[in-house]
């Protein structure tokens, strides 16, 4: 929205520039009146400084968490699954619950980055980086699960990619989701992983040249040389695209994949043909919450204020709306198919959902995604930092509980009522779990202090015409 | 790049769309700019430049297409010539079940061959020691180098007077030494 004239006077030499920026409508997305220098001097200072008391603190905890939860999956390795709550009947609860959870927040950062790129909205420039790292670290939690549930996960690689053997089946098997799953998985994780780096590259070349000693071997080395050249601009920003577009479909992808985990399978409850659209729109829901807590938190302990803005927060909030609503139809659309099937065992299913013995977990994630959400409906909460933050983690716990009820409720009866169970998770479920929350937040921290946690360039780019200031040189 | 004792003229410049016509403007009176150093995208300044269109499309189309038929070619060969396994009666050359696997494929080749293209084209590399004109082109500054020798019909003044009428905001010289 931005329109500028020059006023070009060329004969004395001089240069009057007027920019003068139209957008009634929008609100600034950097505030503060900015200047390009001030985004180097903001972003860099705190991978410059020292770590503060807040960070260590953080840190402490995290590692703790890390640590603690690191003898449960100690104890996992060594005597195995069993140590998990998990019966004849529930073969399947709190680590696939956690998988889907984490591979499902793992969706915002490349949502954003990519989708939002493609939709050319400036508001993801401030976010992009915090939100892609949170992903990678995410998908990296996520593929803990499933290589524990292995039980022996060293010999995890047979199972998991086409490798020769001599272990009894030769290949793997190509028509088998979980199998789809590994290649979706992995292949997000590195696409992730190499869109965010090539982001990281001219923001490493900025701290490189403020650095001096081993700071500036350290993002010299990162930053593979970078100097700027507008040759290697033009083909950064067509490396940019041509990744947006091949990382949405794969985004849109993963949770399809992740969500015929289920829906292939013939268990009332799972086999459910709306599941990918579900699931995928559950994800982008989660991994909005999952933003928002963490940059708030980022926003507050960095100062960051001025580039992640009330308006950010706002945008965030309408996008969580929208998700929310997408997934509360889906219940209630899934309900609806159970009674129209007329299958007796698909209608048994849902009813038992609801009202059978995790009736509680059913309502926790009926209240925390399809009503909570709807709150931000009203504009003085969904601009409201702390009413943002409740619901946030509100909305993940929610996000947990759906992945519980879709997996547990829909195998705990199954078609023996002698087989009927009920599942209660141990201490090694819980250990488990808590690491992958130490894991998460170590990693987020340590980039956080050691990466430029605002994409610097990209901000700079749409500092002209979202600053809201207007110049005059 | 080569820079064995190469004389520059720098034109620095504080806004991007100064910038943008500056380089027009710089063009027009027929100096050959060596290159320019900017620290954030700047759109439209490969055009003014007058480069080609960036060819990384095609890269990611080369290997995306490399990775479609690595998939195709891997799975038809493992479950249907080498080891076919009944799974549930399934058919051994499923397509439809092959299709997550084609898709993941190709972008994964895609992407991956795209951006090592990207890297191998612009020669980035770790540890690479990089010719910084000035400092501030990865700061806040738009740095605009012409090299002397290239533009030996016009004088240092000459070139001076462009830059300035251009709205360079400094003008500095910048002299690489010869490496051995």
């Amino acid at each position: 929205m931005e329109v500028s004239s020059f006023n070009t006077n060329s004969g004395s030499g001089h240069e009057t520039v007027h920019h003068q920026v139209v957008a009634p409508v929008r609100e600034p997305l950097v505030t503060g009146g900015k200047t390009v220098r001030d985004v180097t001097e903001d972003v860099c200072r705190r991978v410059e400084g020292k770590p503060t008391k807040g960070w260590m603190m953080g840190m402490a905890l995290a590692l703790t968490a890390f640590i603690a939860g690191g003898y449960a999956v100690y104890r996992v390795l060594w005597d195995g699954i069993g140590l998990w709550g998990l019966n004849k009947t529930v073969g399947w609860a709190w680590d696939i619950t956690n998988f889907v959870w984490w591979v499902g927040i793992g969706h915002a950062g490349t949502l954003i980055s990519a989708v939002l790129l493609l939709f050319r909205q400036k508001w993801r420039t401030s976010i992009n980086r915090a939100a892609e790292a949170m992903t990678i670290f995410a998908v990296i939690c996520a593929a803990l699960f499933p290589v524990l549930h292995m039980g022996r996960p060293w010999l995890g690689a047979y199972w998991a990619l086409p490798l020769p053997n001599t272990f009894g089946s030769l290949w793997v098997n190509f028509n088998s989701p979980l199998l789809w799953d590994v290649f979706a998985i992995s292949t997000y994780f590195s696409v992730s992983l190499v869109f965010w780096y090539i982001g990281l590259i001219p923001d490493f070349a900025t701290i490189r040249d403020r650095a001096s000693g081993f700071r500036k071997k350290f993002y010299g080395a990162l930053s593979l040389g970078w100097t700027g050249s507008a040759k290697a601009w033009m083909h950064y920003e067509s490396v940019s695209l041509i990744l947006a577009g091949m990382a949405t479909p794969l985004v849109l992808s993963v949770h399809t994949i992740v969500s015929f985990d289920f829906a292939t399978s013939v268990i009332p409850g799972w086999h459910t043909t709306i599941f990918p659209p579900y699931f995928v729109a559950g994800a982008i829901f989660s991994g909005f919450a999952m933003v928002l807590t963490l940059m708030l938190i980022t926003r507050k302990a960095f100062k960051l204020e001025d580039y992640i803005t009330i308006t950010h927060i706002e945008l965030m909030n309408i996008v969580i709306i929208i998700t929310g609503s997408i997934v509360g139809i889906a219940y209630i659309t899934e309900f609806f198919i159970a009674w129209y099937s007329g299958v007796p065992a698909e209608q048994y299913a849902f009813i038992n959902r609801a009202t059978g013995p995790y009736w509680w977990a059913y309502w926790t994630m009926m209240t925390c995604n399809v009503i909570s959400p709807q709150l931000f409906w009203i504009k003085k909460i969904r601009r409201n930092i702390y009413a943002t933050f409740a619901l946030s983690i509100v909305v993940n716990i929610g996000m947990w509980f759906e992945r519980f009820v879709i997996i547990v409720t829909s195998i705990h009866r199954d078609y023996i009522p002698s087989s009927w169970a009920y599942f209660s998770p141990t201490i090694y479920d819980v250990g488990v779990y808590l690491f992958s929350f130490g894991l998460f937040f170590s990693c987020f921290l340590a980039f956080a202090k050691f990466f430029p946690v605002v994409n610097m360039a990209e901000v700079k780019s749409v500092l002209k015409s979202t600053s809201g200031t207007i110049k005059e040189d | 790049m080569s820079t064995q004792s190469n004389k520059f003229i720098l034109g620095i410049y504080d806004d991007e769309d100064v910038l943008l016509q500056g380089v027009a403007k710089v063009r027009e009176s027929g100096v050959k700019i060596h290159e320019v150093f900017t620290p954030f995208p700047v759109h439209g300044l490969e055009h003014v430049l007058g480069y080609e269109r960036s060819k990384m499309p095609r890269a990611a189309f080369l290997f995306g297409t490399v990775g479609m038929i690595l998939a195709l070619v891997m799975m038809y060969y493992m479950s249907y010539f080498d080891w076919p396994m009944i799974i549930g009666g399934k058919d051994f050359a499923a397509f439809p079940d092959f299709v997550p696997i084609i898709f993941e494929l190709t972008v994964l080749l895609g992407s991956f061959g795209m951006c090592f293209t990207f890297f191998i084209s612009n020669d980035l590399k770790p540890y690479k020691k990089p010719v910084i004109f000035d400092i501030r082109a990865t700061d806040d500054k738009h740095v605009m180098a012409i090299e002397l020798k290239k533009n030996s019909k016009l004088s240092y003044d000459k070139l001076t007077e462009i830059l300035t009428n251009s709205g360079a905001a400094e003008i500095m010289d910048k002299t690489f030494e010869a490496k051995s």
